[in-house]
């Protein structure tokens, strides 16, 4: 398991060491390819990508100050939004305009910047309500539990998995409202892993998560890339973005402003400027 | 006071027909409102789907009771379908909006002048278009027991109608207990949530509407078959509140809860109005404080009293877990 780890990591760093950090540059192995993506809510434009490629099996960072369009961004790839104009690409096939539950079943599933663990139902069921394909799913086959016990058994085995991995299975059995705001995330994360996906959006995953819990959700989320996912996260804090991403691209008022490794972003005087320079005094202003 | 006859009142009313005919309007809600968090405000719209769907495909078309059921059922789908459509795509309010209008609206067409010849305009059907059932009524005797007192007639609907409950009680605890109800009880927490993991939430809504409001309209059935007769007015907005107040009172989201709520308060009502009636009429309570004539109104205000006194003291209902109502208060 130790062996190709850091060989996936050194995967995706070799596949950025040969590409030039400029806005919009195309990737050796993009998952996603999205052109021209436009989102407009009355005369504000909050989206506004002309291009973008994330790699496949890498960690992609997406950042930018409040209000740079991320979140709109992230319910627009996922189906949760309808764009004004644009299209993109899932493994080459386009999924703009597709409805959400259509885009998880592509392989692309996302967690929620307000985690949304389904509160009355046990840690556990919020598990086994994510496995893809459950024959007990239909009506009328819900009714003879003779057909789907077996694969339900299946199923809260590779729940109980995940669980032990993310060290909520002692809390299997109580509902998933008795979680801490850590926990929760940790489930979400788990949950999202039932679907199998090819690549993981997390939306902002360590808002209100205290310092021992952001560890091992760090370790979590190399994790996924590891197991050979790719993982696109909206973020703020620096720190966890220098730490675990192969690749950062920049977001400010709707459009990219820069891309590049972790380090050379964070030198990156359009970076500076998007989170400081341009608006450090405004900061009053837009935290109103 | 002639306890005795209070007791047989009030027992026959706890396991008779309205008890059965609003334990199954509940079980339908249940459905919907307790497992999925769809608001449907038009339950009796589905009562009376099914009830003028018997009544009139027998009295106006002479069809035979058997078929006139299906049809009812078919009915029923088809007003499921017709309220789920467009509303299931947008916010819960809309559906609570939308359903009580077309409960109304249901209502208003039965009791219309237009359609007098057919639906029978404000006085409804009567006829015998429930032969075919009581034709095979067993019972030559009715039950008059000291505390349980039944006519052949309604012994008959009474034993038919619990094991219709019974029967649908099962399917629905097969049903809630499998992942198609984990399903449903997912998206009335979050419906985004349940997107986000791959699941058509739309169709798992429409079915739960259908088969919520199909439940319904068995009520239906058994409303018009035991009276032989259906009257628009029974079919208010009365009939949906007092459905809900039956699931509340037993606890939302529970199988047996309906059950309970619906022979608790029947018993409460019948047994409230039977005290204040010989209490008035033995002098205890004094003809300028309440009349005969208001003791039905009365009973109203007191069962009133007592389900606020419930929400107060027991807001998860009678077989509710408090613990998981707190969970409510998002935190």
């Amino acid at each position: 398991m130790h062996a190709p780890k850091s060989n996936f990591k050194e995967q995706a760093q070799a596949a950025f060491a040969s590409i030039s950090a400029v806005p919009g540059i195309a990737k050796p192995d993009p998952i996603i390819i999205a052109n021209n993506v436009r989102r407009q809510f009355g005369g504000l434009t909050a989206v506004n990508v002309e291009h973008v490629e994330i790699q496949r099996g890498s960690i992609t960072a997406l950042i930018g100050p409040n209000g740079a369009g991320k979140t709109t961004f992230f319910n627009l790839l996922t189906g949760f939004d309808t764009v004004n104009e644009g299209n993109w690409t899932l493994n080459g096939e386009q999924i703009s305009g597709t409805p959400p539950h259509k885009v998880a079943r592509k392989g692309m599933v996302r967690t929620f910047q307000l985690t949304k663990a389904l509160f009355r139902l046990s840690v556990l069921d919020n598990m086994r309500l994510a496995a893809r394909h459950q024959r007990g799913e239909s009506f009328i086959r819900g009714l003879f539990p003779a057909i789907w016990k077996k694969q339900e058994a299946e199923i809260t085995a590779q729940a109980e998995e995940l669980l032990t991995r993310f060290k909520l299975i002692d809390k299997k059995n109580d509902f998933a409202a008795a979680l801490s705001g850590g926990q929760r995330k940790l489930l979400e994360m788990a949950r999202a892993l039932m679907v199998n996906p090819e690549i993981v959006m997390l939306d902002e995953p360590m808002a209100g998560v205290n310092p021992a819990l952001k560890q091992s959700l760090l370790g979590h989320i190399k994790d996924l890339r590891d197991d050979g996912m790719t993982v696109l996260f909206v973020e703020h804090d620096m720190d966890m973005v220098r730490d675990i991403s192969d690749w950062v691209i920049v977001m400010a008022e709707g459009k990219i402003v820069a891309e590049g490794t972790p380090d050379s972003v964070m030198g990156n005087q359009a970076v500076i400027d998007a989170y400081l320079g341009a608006h450090h005094d405004l900061s009053l202003e837009e935290g109103r | 006071m002639d306890f005795l006859f209070i007791t047989q009142q009030s027992l026959s009313a706890a396991i008779g027909v309205n008890t059965i005919i609003f334990a199954l309007a509940a079980i339908g809600l249940n459905m919907h409102f307790g497992y999925t968090g769809l608001l449907n405000f038009g339950q009796a719209g589905f009562l009376a789907v099914g009830a003028y769907s018997v009544a009139v495909s027998v009295v106006s078309f002479n069809v035979s009771l058997w078929v006139a059921l299906l049809i009812g059922i078919v009915n029923s789908i088809i007003l499921a379908l017709l309220l789920g459509i467009p509303t299931l795509r947008l916010r819960a309010d809309y559906l609570a909006i939308v359903t009580i209008a077309a409960g109304e609206i249901i209502r208003q067409v039965a009791r219309s002048a237009t359609f007098n010849k057919t639906l029978g305009g404000s006085d409804g059907i009567t006829g015998k278009f429930g032969k075919e059932f009581f034709d095979l009524n067993p019972f030559t005797a009715g039950l008059d027991l000291p505390f349980l007192r039944f006519t052949p007639n309604d012994l008959w609907v009474v034993v038919v109608g619990w094991a219709l409950v019974a029967v649908i009680l099962f399917l629905m605890w097969l049903l809630v207990n499998s992942p198609w109800g984990r399903l449903l009880k997912a998206i009335r927490e979050d419906e985004d949530a349940v997107r986000s993991l791959g699941k058509n939430v739309y169709l798992y809504k429409i079915q739960s509407l259908i088969a919520g409001g199909v439940i319904g309209s068995i009520g239906g059935f058994v409303y018009a078959l035991s009276r032989q007769s259906v009257q628009p007015d029974n079919y208010g907005t009365a009939l949906t509140f007092f459905a809900y107040t039956v699931l509340i009172l037993g606890g939302a989201a529970r199988v047996l809860a309906p059950i309970a709520g619906a022979v608790i308060f029947w018993f409460l009502l019948v047994f409230v109005e039977q005290m204040l009636r010989q209490a008035v009429s033995a002098g205890y309570i004094p003809e300028w404080l309440i009349g005969v004539n208001q003791v039905g109104q009365i009973r109203f205000m007191l069962v009133g009293l007592g389900l606020m006194m419930l929400m107060i003291f027991r807001p998860q209902g009678i077989f509710g877990d408090r613990k998981e109502l707190a969970l409510d208060a998002r935190a």
